[in-house]
């Protein structure tokens, strides 16, 4: 029992102790840690180390992990959350400001309906208590890209709490079973979005953009439920998928619509938690889950050699592949919390609560936008398994993928082939092309219409799957023909003519007696060398497993 | 106006409804530490520079400190003033904006449409960082 082996409790995870000796590593550049290779630092017996508050033990010893996340998804609304300037992405510099973003004396906030709608459905969508009361604070902390010098949210209480984000995780060998997790969510808040400073460090400033200041942004809050980086990835995967079918937020992490934060620590199992340091800057979905694996091997390797967890904020490196600290402001930070003067509570009504000979404008019933939900990607999923008869995994990489369901349920409506083949077809064949060429499947260059036939085409058994491969992969390169077309250009129907095939075979076994012979011995593979001599002699044109049949029968196997 | 007349009912009640707990000593149990104004300067980017200052800032603790004379027990605190107000929701529609040059004569120093700002977070003269707080 020389090397410590630490058991990590992730699903299929094990890590290795990857500490050398008793010195304890640091901060940045650290080469051990984000991948699973079990091989490097297999040191040998490893030294006590320095110092120690608690003996670690030798032998076996289990780390699990603990990762809570917090996320702040872009409202996909016209205007900010307080202000009638507009929401876009790309613009000239401070072109998309209002006095009030810019936070110039005399301007007060305005509530956008439309953020409070979003809110209320992301929150129904994660089953979450919907607050009929709920209170704007102001937080207090001093940054260039905050004009006002405090940031307008919902510490106190926000508009929905205790909900649950329900996710997969591919487990097994192979990786082909999913398994369901479930991550409480403790809040979603309304809360400002703040300007955008950019470093110019020749010349010693920093340059600020409003643009995105005031834009309106949910925090969803994750209690800490996951354990590893691969969770915590797939429970991002999912939430930006209801986000998007919600239509509440784009959340494209590209374009910073959608921002991770991770707050993670590490325990022996049985005991408390341990200290927990928060991660920003997670802001790909790449290297989300590396980063919070890097960090837990952080912490385990700090641990293991006898040092302390601080409860500091780190960012993650892309460069470097390490969480580094971010220089902290000295001791916590106070953000001295207070209520916003400006907003009386905002009051949400359902069905029965509803006020009689009001606006309608100036009420939100949340019966209302529950029953006008759409569709959840979770229900997709099971409707698609339901009526397809297809794998989970299948309709979670139908899903995964932008238009690739439509294509499909175009693909689905067109065609007489059982779904099980279309299913095949686009999610290895189109898929595949797809992926090799980085297209999106609006860019692809096979219409549903023209997948449809080629299906068609094959359910008829008028060609082989073979040459529908090769149609497929004619249809890819060249626009405009459809898949007859092709068919009759290379002559690749399949031969009609069953008293012709039996000719071929009948000569191509007499022309080769020794092959017959062999097969006749019991050598499994002789038959196809005479399957390959009768597609030849068809010029392709027949069906391998019909000659195999022909065959078979003639040599009265 | 009417806030200074309650504030001055609430004065009269608390000295005369019931005996004043021992007047609260300024510089005893109130006493601000130089650790606590240091947090502060920082906090708020205030500069107590003198004693003086600091004596003052006591004393208006001292003052605020009489709030608890009155016995809230079983009273839901107000937040908001405008507690029974409603609460305005406005359209999506985009109304504002587009005013960059004239928010740009705000500021002294600009460069091309940014405003400029010092490197960083604002370093405190106090703290040894070396570097200032980068933010993304």
């Amino acid at each position: 029992m020389a090397t410590p082996v630490l058991r990590w409790c992730c699903p299929g995870r094990r890590w290795v102790f990857a500490g050398i000796g008793g010195v304890s590593r640091h901060g940045r550049g650290v080469p051990t840690g984000s991948t699973s290779s079990g091989k490097r630092g297999q040191s040998s017996v490893a030294q006590q180390p320095l110092i120690t508050a608690q003996k670690p033990r030798k032998g076996e010893r289990e780390w699990a992990a603990v990762v809570g996340l917090e996320i702040h998804a872009q409202i996909a609304s016209n205007s900010k959350l307080f202000s009638g300037s507009q929401v876009d992405f790309a613009a000239p510099p401070n072109s998309l400001v209002s006095f009030f973003d810019a936070s110039l004396p005399g301007t007060l906030p305005v509530l956008n309906r439309r953020c409070v709608e979003a809110a209320v459905m992301t929150g129904l969508a994660l089953d979450c208590h919907i607050n009929r009361r709920s209170l704007f604070d102001r937080k207090h902390y001093f940054y260039a890209d905050l004009p006002a010098g405090y940031q307008i949210t919902q510490q106190r209480l926000p508009i929905a709490v205790n909900g649950s984000l329900v996710y997969s995780v591919c487990v097994g060998k192979r990786r082909s079973q999913m398994v369901t997790k479930t991550a409480g969510v403790k809040q979603i808040q309304l809360e400002q979005d703040s300007g955008k400073s950019l470093h110019d460090s020749l010349r010693s400033q920093t340059l600020i953009d409003l643009n995105r200041a005031g834009v309106g942004l949910l925090e969803v809050v994750l209690e800490p439920d996951m354990s590893c980086g691969e969770e915590a990835a797939a429970a991002i995967r999912e939430l930006q998928l209801i986000l998007q079918a919600l239509g509440t937020s784009q959340a494209n992490m590209a374009e910073g619509q959608l921002r991770v934060d991770a707050n993670i620590s590490v325990h022996n199992p049985g005991e408390p938690l341990g200290v927990r340091t928060e991660v920003k800057n997670l802001n790909s979905a790449r290297f989300l889950a590396k980063a919070i694996d890097y960090e837990i091997q952080r912490q385990i390797n700090e641990l293991e050699n006898g040092g302390k967890i601080l409860n500091e904020t780190r960012s993650f490196d892309y460069k470097l592949g390490c969480t580094v600290p971010m220089r902290d402001k000295e001791g916590k930070q106070d953000y001295r919390f207070m209520p916003e003067p400006n907003l009386p509570p905002l009051l949400l009504y359902d069905s029965e609560s509803l006020p009689t000979g009001t606006d309608p404008q100036q009420v939100i019933n949340i019966d209302q936008l529950r029953e006008q939900l759409p569709e959840l990607p979770r229900v997709t999923r099971e409707k698609l398994v339901q009526q397809y008869g297809m794998l989970p995994e299948h309709s979670f990489a139908l899903l995964n993928e932008v238009g690739l369901l439509e294509f499909f349920q175009n693909v689905i409506k067109e065609t007489r082939a059982e779904p099980k083949k279309v299913t095949s077809w686009v999610l290895n064949t189109f898929l595949g092309f797809l992926k090799q060429q980085n297209l999106a499947v609006s860019e692809s260059p096979v219409t549903p219409s023209a997948l449809a036939e080629l299906l068609d085409l094959l359910d008829r058994k008028a060609i082989s799957s073979s040459a529908a491969k090769q149609v497929f992969q004619e249809l890819w390169r060249s626009k405009g023909k459809t898949p007859a077309q092709i068919v009759a250009e290379k002559k690749l129907e399949l031969m009609q003519d069953a008293e012709a095939l039996e000719q071929l075979c009948r000569s191509t076994l007499e022309a080769h007696p020794q092959v017959v012979t062999d097969v006749k011995k019991g050598n499994p593979r002789a038959i196809n060398k005479l399957i390959g001599l009768v597609r030849r002699a068809t010029l392709g044109r027949a069906d391998p497993t019909v000659i195999k049949e022909v065959l078979e029968r003639q040599l009265s196997l | 106006m009417w806030t200074r007349r309650v504030w001055l009912g609430l004065r009269a009640s608390a000295g005369g409804r019931r005996g004043f707990p021992s007047k609260a000593d300024p510089q005893g149990s109130r006493r601000v530490t130089a650790e606590l104004i240091e947090h502060l300067e920082r906090l708020a980017l205030v500069d107590f520079g003198s004693q003086e200052a600091v004596a003052r800032l006591e004393k208006a603790i001292a003052f605020a400190d009489r709030l608890r004379a009155v016995d809230t027990d079983g009273v839901e605190p107000m937040e908001s003033v405008l507690e029974d107000r409603c609460l305005y929701l406005r359209s999506d529609n985009v109304v504002e904006g587009n005013c960059a040059e004239e928010l740009l004569q705000n500021s002294h120093h600009v460069v091309e449409e940014y405003f400029v700002a010092p490197p960083g977070n604002i370093s405190w003269p106090k703290l040894d960082e070396k570097e200032p707080f980068s933010h993304c």
